[in-house]
């Protein structure tokens, strides 16, 4: 077992380009531990590049990420150990079963006593009940939950979770929220990328806001984080089309 | 080594639960290289007297072809939910995810190769198991080989949109050395008077073809893997 771990997240002028798009421009920005921040940003603005490229799936095009003092290639599967990662995809199988599932990751990622973490798991989800039947028969909320509970499985210390909010009901989400909370309390750093802004604002410590790929200041205030989000996409808006004049 | 071997048989394994709930490339393949057969035996066997040698020739044709649908499959089931990057992720050895897909493939064409078999057998009367260790080492040898490079390509076009085009164009040129000497193996084992030295020299050639396939594809297999 790897003794690697790490308090800070140093992303260093990241770009990332995919042939003539740029997805990513010259990022640079800090996480530290028990942070829990927030990505925002419009649809296709590098969010989910971003979220691939601290979980070393994707590599930059430029510039470089530090997990304390060091670089995602030179850690490789020690560093990944301590990475969970929530996708949009979800990341299941829908032939298995719930358990199964569960069980394939947790073996995966050589978890001592499978049977119990997965049971564990399986109940935080609210699916001991249906733990036998097949993924593919799971509304979205159930998958979502099951799938946060994959991604969570390893116990990380860095937890990136794509749009976690999506298809949960009331009560899932006020425990996404508590289980967000407990994580960070725990000193796990949490980024999460979502357009689920009043949500968001009850949890998030901070915000990085992307726009066109590049880091985009949201303004300082008391007000909500909808409000402060509006009032920099409205400014970005007005001062495009006064470009454009 | 044992941890390596055991994430591989657990992506095995995995892959053998998910095939074995929905069949769909079981069914796809063997459908496929059953009519295969039964069409050459159509084209090959003459008032009940099939032309002499068709059977290897029928045989690697079939199993290259079924064998393609399967290497495409196996790889976008792991797109399906982004499932791939579940598995890149893991901190394992990402050789041993490629080994371990490859042998669920293996698997998956073993079925296929047993049902050829049996089918060219009763359709062209060939006793393929008069040398039945040197054939089986050719079809298992020539699986690995084909299956090796399939594998590796299979996975590095899969976030491809033209995977299903760039899978044959790529795959075949590399794998003809493996399909000629598999038909030439298997003709020298199922003439008239076999010839066993040639038959065991096809086999080195497939053998050595393995060895230079393997150590490309567990070398290059993670680069590749990392966007």
């Amino acid at each position: 077992m790897s003794l690697f771990d790490f308090q800070q997240v140093t992303v260093s002028k990241v770009s990332r380009h995919y042939g003539r798009r740029r997805a990513l421009s010259s990022v640079s920005f800090d996480l530290q531990a028990g942070e829990v921040v927030g990505l925002l940003g419009p649809n296709g603005s590098g969010k989910s590049t971003l979220l691939g490229v601290l979980s070393t799936l994707i590599a930059p095009s430029s510039g470089e990420v530090r997990y304390g003092e060091e670089l995602s290639r030179v850690l490789g599967a020690d560093l990944r150990r301590l990475i969970g990662f929530l996708s949009h995809d979800l990341q299941l199988y829908p032939e298995l079963s719930a358990r199964e599932n569960l069980d394939f990751s947790a073996r995966l990622y050589g978890r001592q006593q499978p049977s119990s973490v997965v049971n564990e798991a399986l109940a935080r989800a609210r699916l001991t009940d249906r733990a036998e039947e097949p993924v593919s028969g799971f509304s979205r909320g159930m998958r979502q939950r099951l799938a946060l509970e994959r991604s969570l499985l390893h116990e990380p210390r860095l937890v990136l979770l794509d749009e976690p909010f999506t298809g949960l009901d009331d009560r899932s989400t006020s425990e996404l929220i508590d289980r967000l909370r407990q994580l960070s309390e725990e000193g796990c750093l949490i980024v999460f990328a979502t357009h689920d802004l009043d949500i968001a604002d009850d949890v998030l410590d901070r915000a990085v806001v992307l726009k066109a790929g590049r880091l985009a200041g949201l303004p300082d205030g008391h007000g909500s984080l909808r409000a402060r989000y509006r009032e920099l996409v409205t400014a970005d808006n007005s001062l495009d089309r006064r470009e454009n004049v | 080594m044992s941890e390596f071997f055991r994430i591989a048989w657990l992506v095995t394994r995995k892959d053998i639960r998910v095939e074995s709930r929905s069949r769909e490339m079981l069914y796809t393949t063997t459908f496929f290289a059953a009519s295969c057969v039964l069409v050459f035996s159509f084209a090959f066997v003459r008032s009940g007297r099939p032309v002499e040698g068709a059977e290897a020739g029928i045989i690697w044709v079939a199993l290259a072809y079924a064998g393609q649908l399967a290497l495409g499959r196996a790889f976008e089931r792991e797109l399906h939910q982004d499932a791939l990057r579940g598995l890149l992720l893991a901190p394992v050895e990402r050789a041993a995810i490629f080994v371990g897909k490859l042998l669920g493939i293996m698997l998956l064409m073993g079925v296929v190769e047993t049902v050829v078999v049996f089918f060219v057998a009763v359709f062209f009367s060939t006793a393929f198991f008069d040398y039945g260790l040197l054939f089986i080492s050719l079809l298992v040898a020539g699986t690995i080989g084909f299956g090796c490079v399939g594998a590796l390509f299979a996975a590095m076009l899969a976030r491809s949109q033209s995977r299903t085009v760039l899978l044959p164009v790529l795959l075949y040129p590399i794998t003809v050395p493996v399909l000629i000497a598999g038909v030439n193996g298997t003709l020298s084992l199922i003439q008239p008077e076999p010839n066993l030295d040639l038959a065991r020299f096809w086999l080195a050639l497939i053998a050595f073809f393995d060895v230079v396939f393997m150590t490309l594809a567990l070398w290059t297999f993670e680069p590749l893997m990392t966007e």
